[in-house]
């Protein structure tokens, strides 16, 4: 029973986070384009399908058909059957196609996971680990401490993320750089996302901090801090893992929202939400609806995680 | 305690809510670089002038006294931009996020609660694809769900694409930030009746012969209730982040467009108007949930 617990409780998430950061490292080695190459001659290119059989019925590895703007008030291509390309020719194979200024839609995608996966990854990452620490100390020093570190805790769980979020975007100047974005984003998702954490953290070391095992550390002469360290919050785990099902949706979706709205990451950055702006205008996304694709990126990476935690009920155990 | 102290204590915990966001909202826009006035211009008399006008040369602790001082009186100061009371800008805008907010939170309850004690109380490949459905629904946020019906509403012509009118502009921001919210609440309702279920009085019921339908709606489903309406004040808050989203993509003239508005051109004072706002259907959610629990199991407020 514990063993099955111990596999569907942190075993399961722990690897796809593994995954999710090795998409974070590799993503961009992936891309077959410079995320900001923009291709003349080439605006809203739709994608283009990979063949293995060519016209005249022989076998290839994977390859597409060239194609060309026909008409470009009606952006209408056609497509060269006869010829045959690869990453590496002179024309370009967009698989998901082309934004407005004719960069390969794919790569702008993986390069996007290194900014938007990474920047949810590292703050749940640290959201937790605040959390971990303030829950930990109000847990195990009880009284006066608890009473305030979780009423404070309590007042900041209530605060749509959103919101919260914006608000203190707010406190930031309006135009940053990329990497100024990526600490500022950081520092505000884990100061929005340690509450849960800590409550959850919390209730485990005081449940655990009177147990026969704790009780032992203690007449052993351990310090607090080392029963804290070595023999209470081992036992958050299951909990915490369970946390990051849910901080790291949140935060992808953060940033997404905060892009979008331009409070985020600024154009040509290549990140998820920055790239929906793309899509907001509405009339021209219903022509060209692969420009949602970074939108299909973040709900298929969000329920992935979602069905990893599949069986729990997030919102109960916290 | 009694009841009245219960709810007393309640109501102080939604002021204070208000008031600390309120308050953090205002003085960390007025703690930002750059303000208001700072946008008219090189001509550094004249942005010293406008900033004099608006009182932004006062130090941050003066304006947020004399701020604070006309809020007892519910004067929320003057919007820069468009020089109009915050109140009342606000309170235009609030009374259209509420109303997208009522009817997603209805949808959601009407549609999330009877799904999840379907999917809590059975088994089978049915049961298993509704799950799956409302897995998905789950890993699909407001801000994407709203742009992929636009885009199809543009394409088909079957719904208007933005703004604010009849029924039919409510359909597309009400399903987005329903749809995902209906899931959280089937989660929820399914766990919450497999425990109702599994409680001894179910047991025996069943033990002495009356049918697992009878038990289900009869009776599980009241008592699995409590847990649900206890973090109805939660779901507001994911109901706000989420409407923030899609009255941006959908033109909805609610107080989330407001406060990018407000954001964007350092309009503090509407800032802050707009974290009122929100913080106060938030607290009221909150209680409302807190009350409702209260009300259904009386444990919660006796305690």
């Amino acid at each position: 029973m514990r063993e099955v617990r111990e596999v569907r409780g942190v075993r399961a998430p722990l690897l796809v986070f593994a995954a999710l950061a090795l998409l974070v490292i590799a993503a961009p080695g992936l891309a077959p384009y410079a995320p900001g190459r923009q291709f003349d001659g080439y605006p809203y290119a739709p994608p283009m399908r990979p063949h293995v059989i060519d016209a005249a019925g022989a076998w290839h590895l994977p390859f597409a058909h060239p194609i060309s703007l026909a008409d470009p008030i009606e952006r209408r291509y056609v497509e060269d059957r006869r010829a045959r390309i690869t990453f590496a020719s002179r024309e370009p194979w967009f698989l998901l196609g082309s934004d407005a200024l004719g960069r390969d839609v794919l790569s702008r995608v993986l390069t996007g996971a290194r900014l938007s996966l990474g920047l949810a990854l590292l703050s749940a990452a640290l959201a937790l680990a605040i959390g971990a620490a303030i829950g930990a100390v109000a847990g195990y020093a009880g009284g006066w401490t608890d009473t305030w570190l979780m009423r404070i805790a309590d007042l900041a769980l209530v605060l749509p993320v959103i919101y919260a979020v914006l608000a203190l975007r707010g406190a930031l100047p309006l135009v940053l750089t990329t990497v100024q974005v990526f600490t500022a984003f950081v520092a505000v998702f884990a100061l929005v996302g340690w509450p849960s954490a800590a409550r959850g953290v919390r209730g485990i070391v005081v449940v655990e901090g009177r147990s026969g095992y704790a009780e032992a550390a203690r007449a052993l002469g351990a310090s607090p801090a080392r029963i804290i360290a070595r023999h209470l919050l081992p036992a958050t785990r299951g909990f915490l893992a369970v946390q990051a099902t849910m901080l790291v949706p949140a935060f992808i979706m953060a940033e997404a929202t905060l892009s979008f709205v331009g409070l985020g990451f600024a154009p040509p950055t290549p990140s998820w939400g920055v790239m929906l702006t793309d899509a907001a205008s509405i009339r021209t996304t219903a022509d060209t609806p692969w420009l949602l694709a970074p939108a299909g990126a973040i709900v298929l990476t969000v329920l992935v995680i979602h069905s990893v935690a599949h069986g729990r009920d997030p919102l109960l155990d916290s | 305690m009694t009841t009245i102290g219960f709810l007393a204590r309640r109501v102080l915990a939604a002021l204070a809510l208000v008031f600390v966001a309120t308050s953090g909202a205002l003085l960390l826009a007025q703690l930002a670089p750059g303000d208001y006035a700072s946008q008219f211009g090189r001509d550094q008399a004249q942005v010293a002038a406008e900033r004099h006008r608006l009182g932004l040369d006062l130090p941050v602790a003066q304006q947020y006294a004399r701020w604070l001082k006309r809020s007892l009186t519910l004067d929320l100061g003057e919007s820069f931009q468009y020089q109009r009371p915050v109140t009342a800008l606000v309170a235009e805008r609030a009374w259209n996020t509420a109303l997208l907010a009522a009817t997603s939170l209805a949808v959601a309850t009407l549609l999330g609660i009877p799904w999840g004690i379907v999917t809590g109380s059975r088994r089978g490949v049915l049961i298993r694809a509704l799950r799956g459905v409302s897995l998905l629904f789950l890993s699909i946020p407001p801000l994407i769900s709203s742009l992929t019906m636009l885009a199809v509403a543009a394409r088909t012509g079957w719904l208007p694409v933005s703004g604010m009118g009849g029924v039919s502009h409510l359909v597309v921001p009400t399903l987005a930030l329903a749809l995902p919210i209906a899931a959280i609440l089937e989660r929820l309702q399914a766990q919450s009746i497999g425990d109702a279920l599994a409680t001894p009085m179910a047991l025996s019921a069943r033990a002495r012969g009356i049918s697992r339908r009878r038990i289900v709606w009869r009776h599980a489903w009241r008592q699995s209730l409590g847990p649900i309406l206890a973090i109805y004040g939660v779901i507001v808050g994911t109901l706000f982040s989420g409407s923030f989203a899609v009255e941006i993509v959908t033109s909805w003239p609610g107080l989330g467009d407001l406060m990018r508005q407000a954001l964007l051109t350092r309009d503090t004072y509407l800032v802050a108007g707009c974290a009122a706002a929100g913080a106060a259907f938030l607290a009221a959610g909150v209680l409302l949930g807190d009350v409702l629990h209260a009300v259904v199991d009386p444990r919660v407020g006796g305690a």
